[in-house]
């Protein structure tokens, strides 16, 4: 007998149309665990592949900026607020953990601080200035950023143009210091970072804050009238993003141990960070993984190549990608990636439904 | 006394900012898009009317005609490569794809001229220097001002008197209305960016008689740009011509008592009436 | 039982009045039906009513609390829901992505959120559009996709903008059924709508709305024969 409704996903196949679309559920989705697993892995060996300088700080850099991408993602993809000014909270985490390292301070205890200084400052400036449409927010956050960039630049005590650097101690988890021979600890230090902050954002996008997130995105009067505090969704959003990225940020000044609004507060700082958010995909967890990887690999090899600060090969190149990616695919990298997937998972189930179809046909009564 | 000249000097600069601004306005009045590249096209411009003096010998005011010539031709191919297709997509794709152009012209720049400055070596307008009773106008200042309020004037001028101008206006308003009336809008659409980018590519050789040019020249000019048409309100030349005037004057007496804050004074400007009238000054969207 | 108090509402832009003293109440259980010719300031009200904007004067009580220029949020935890008269579906989400975000109101998990969407959509006759994105769907179907997360939100009054518009015959058949099934759940309904042949045996009454004020209001049949009504209507042309 034929049975009816959807097969739950592990059911003997037969062959049946319903036990088939059971077991496109449980095959698509075995796949996409395989294909996570495969990324961790490899993630987690890079180190000790490529285990030269170059690789280990395009790594380290690539995990801090797939971060920061990462946040940006949660105020730009989901809720359609696009910043161009999120150095802002880069820096706050940079130049906050510098300063309480420098006073003697943890480096752990410093993220929190740093965090909270970012996401106050964030929903600060959120308050006046969501209430701009679109375009006017974008390039309202270019000015908040740059007023943030002269003022350290004008204060001695942030250290002003010249930056502040983090006197060196033993290397160890407590200092968060560690052997610029064997960087490694810092490239495991930003994966868990960036695992927590994709598990927390996950978390958050999964289940209604996700759903009202983008629902103001796409419509914010029709989320009005659903039911959505639009005002608190786009708080919790610059908040998250801010918190997110402060973090990287103080991880970032722990591995160069050395801050100046040039490396974290500078527009193009903010111009990187959208780069990895778009690039890879602009509403996906981990499109800045990909963003992030590519944007670092080709910035440093560029410049180490052609041997000067701003060789602008990686830039051209970024530039003329993400014009291609935005008239062509507008979900990113990973969504072109993720067709491949799905033309190449549908080419599998064709194939295993004609040869059930044949076996089947076999088995008839 | 210091306060006059700084005035005097905020509004020349001022107008070049004008003419800027306009060509970033009459873009978004008629396609609804903002150019975020349109700093990185007046870069573009600087070095073009830099390379037309080192290599032909033709005088940055002579360059003007060049610039323009230049600008308006990569104003129209930007239009059919790019953003033709971006009409009535969301505004995520509008402001990320030419923000791409942006950061491709930076790369293609720096590529192409290398990170060092170069300067036009004593340019005809360098030659003079004004002195109205105590307030100095150098040559530069002043070609530089005369040639935006003329462009600035003749683009106004195009825009309300003439017929190209007004299928231009109509296209603004309601584009459908304007295909219907046999308007062909993207014809329109593309001469829009030869004229707003002209706008840029003759301020580029106005501003390259003062200053240097290097691939960051036109990012502060760009940013300037926003604040100014947002300000004068989006779509409105009289508002971006005023704006930037406004804004010219705000740096440059901000710099006269507090020259680190100059940008923070104009950013603060922008932020403060945007936040109480969001339209801008003349605007209505 | 007054379930919605509008009284003495005005409105006024610049120097222009949309609306000017409109009064009326709408009972609980009743289906009333706000018509009147085009700029008559009937989407304007609807606004009101339901948060998306203040009036510039007088007073809206809902089940028996005064609301005046409360905001959208806070109509749909009251129980008001709306339709939107340009449709307003999220486009990149899918038919029961849409409704869940309404469900989410009253099911704070995703599972309960979700089943409760699922059983909306099949109320509402779109069960086989389900994981269909909203930006792909025809009018008609985005029309009832507004109506099905309107009923999510569990409310008491559906404020519904023009919905039968544009409908073939047999769709404005399936529609009405859709509306009386809501009715009869218990759902009071006022209705913004121009198809008459499909108001008048549907309403239980009629408010008819002109130039910003209410012209008169009663029963369908007596609307119908309304001199002044049929004035109104024709004087437009």
């Amino acid at each position: 007998m034929v049975a009816q409704g959807t097969a739950p996903a592990g059911e003997e196949v037969t062959s049946t149309p319903a036990s088939t679309v059971g077991s496109r559920f449980s095959g698509s989705r075995w796949r996409a665990g395989a294909g996570l697993g495969l990324v961790l892995v490899v993630l987690l060996i890079f180190p000790h592949v490529l285990a030269t300088p170059f690789w280990w700080n395009v790594g380290i850099l690539a995990m801090i900026f797939a971060t920061a991408g990462l946040a940006w993602n949660v105020l730009g993809g989901y809720a359609g607020q696009i910043s161009f000014g999120n150095a802002l909270f880069f820096g706050a985490g940079a130049y906050s953990t510098v300063v309480l390292v420098r006073a003697g301070w943890s480096p752990w205890l410093t993220f929190p601080v740093g965090a909270a200084i970012a996401a106050v400052l964030g929903v600060l400036i959120g308050i006046p200035c969501f209430r701009l449409r679109t375009h006017y927010f974008a390039i309202a956050t270019i000015a908040v950023a740059e007023i943030a960039d002269v003022v350290v630049n004008s204060n001695s005590s942030l250290g002003a143009s010249s930056g502040l650097n983090i006197p060196i101690k033993p290397y160890g988890l407590a200092t968060l210091q560690f052997s610029v021979l064997n960087p490694t600890p810092y490239y495991y230090a930003a994966l868990i970072l960036f695992g927590l902050a994709a598990l927390w954002v996950w978390v958050l996008v999964r289940g209604r804050t996700g759903a009202y997130l983008r629902a103001v995105r796409d419509s914010e009067p029709a989320a009005s009238a659903s039911g959505v505090h639009a005002w608190r969704m786009k708080l919790l959003a610059v908040a998250v993003s801010a918190i997110i990225t402060a973090v990287a940020g103080g991880l970032y000044a722990m591995y160069g141990l050395f801050v100046d609004p040039s490396l974290v507060l500078d527009l193009s700082v903010s111009i990187d960070i959208v780069l990895v958010a778009v690039l890879g995909g602009a509403a996906t967890l981990f499109g800045p993984l990909i963003g992030g990887w590519l944007l670092i690999a080709l910035q440093q090899y560029t410049r180490q190549e052609f041997s000067s600060s701003t060789s602008g090969l990686d830039l051209l190149i970024f530039g003329v990608l993400i014009v291609l990616i935005v008239l062509v695919e507008p979900g990113g990298l990973s969504v072109l990636l993720g067709r491949g997937w799905t033309w190449g998972d549908a080419k599998v189930q064709r194939f295993r439904q004609a040869r059930q179809a044949a076996s089947g046909a076999k088995e008839a009564p | 006394m210091d306060l006059v000249q700084v005035i005097v000097s905020g509004i020349l600069i001022g107008s070049i900012y004008s003419l800027v601004s306009v060509g970033l306005t009459l873009i978004f009045g008629v396609l609804n898009i903002i150019n975020f590249a349109h700093g990185s096209y007046l870069m573009i411009g600087m070095y073009v009317a830099y390379y037309a003096w080192s290599v032909a010998g033709l005088d940055p005011l002579i360059g003007i005609v060049v610039g323009a010539v230049v600008l308006a031709a990569a104003g129209w191919l930007t239009y059919w490569l790019v953003i033709r297709r971006l009409i009535g997509k969301s505004p995520l794709a509008q402001i990320i794809s030419t923000f791409g152009i942006l950061v491709a012209l930076q790369g293609l720049a720096q590529v192409a001229f290398g990170p060092n400055d170069r300067a036009v070596a004593n340019p005809v307008a360098g030659r003079l220097n004004l002195n109205i009773g105590q307030i100095v106008v150098t040559g530069p200042q002043l070609a530089g001002f005369l040639g935006a309020v003329l462009f600035t004037c003749l683009v106004a001028l195009l825009i309300n008197r003439t017929e190209v101008g007004t299928a231009i206006r109509a296209t603004g308003e309601d584009r459908g209305a304007a295909a219907l009336m046999g308007i062909n809008v993207r014809r329109v659409d593309a001469l829009t960016w030869a004229i707003g980018l002209s706008c840029v590519g003759i301020a580029g050789a106005l501003l390259v008689n003062s200053y240097p040019v290097d691939p960051n020249a036109g990012v502060t000019f760009g940013v300037i740009a926003f604040f100014a048409v947002a300000l004068g309100g989006f779509g409105s030349i009289v508002g971006a011509s005023i704006a930037g005037i406004i804004l010219g004057v705000a740096q440059n007496v901000a710099a006269l008592y507090a020259p680190q804050y100059a940008l923070v004074a104009l950013v603060g400007i922008y932020l403060v009436i945007v936040l109480i009238r969001p339209q801008g000054l003349l605007g209505t969207r | 039982m007054t379930l919605l108090e509008v009284q003495g509402v005005s409105r006024w832009f610049g120097g222009m009045r949309t609306l000017n003293d409109v009064s009326f109440a709408v009972a609980k259980g009743e289906i009333a039906g706000l018509i009147g010719p085009n700029g008559a300031g009937k989407s304007t009200l609807f606004d009101i009513i339901a948060g998306a904007r203040p009036p510039s004067a007088g007073v809206i009580r809902f089940d028996g609390k005064t609301v005046t220029g409360w905001r959208p949020h806070q109509a749909a935890t009251a129980g008001v829901g709306r339709t939107f008269q340009l449709m307003r579906t999220f486009d990149s989400m899918t038919v029961l992505e849409n409704v869940a975000v309404a469900s989410y109101l009253r099911h704070r998990r995703r599972a309960t959120a979700f089943r409760s969407a699922q059983e909306v959509i099949e109320l509402a006759g779109l069960a086989p559009l389900a994981g269909t994105r909203a930006s792909t769907l025809t009018a008609p179907s985005r029309k009832r996709l507004e109506i099905a997360r309107a009923l999510a939100l569990q409310p008491k009054l559906l404020l519904l903008d023009e919905v039968l518009s544009g409908l073939t015959p047999t769709e404005g058949q399936e529609a009405v059924r859709l509306l009386r099934l809501v009715n009869g759940l218990g759902i009071t309904i006022v209705m913004v709508e121009h198809v008459m042949e499909v108001i008048m045996p549907l309403c239980d009454r009629l408010v008819v709305l002109s130039q910003g004020q209410v012209l008169t209001e009663g029963t369908p049949a007596e609307i119908a024969h309304n001199p002044l009504v049929i004035e109104a209507y024709l004087g437009q042309i």
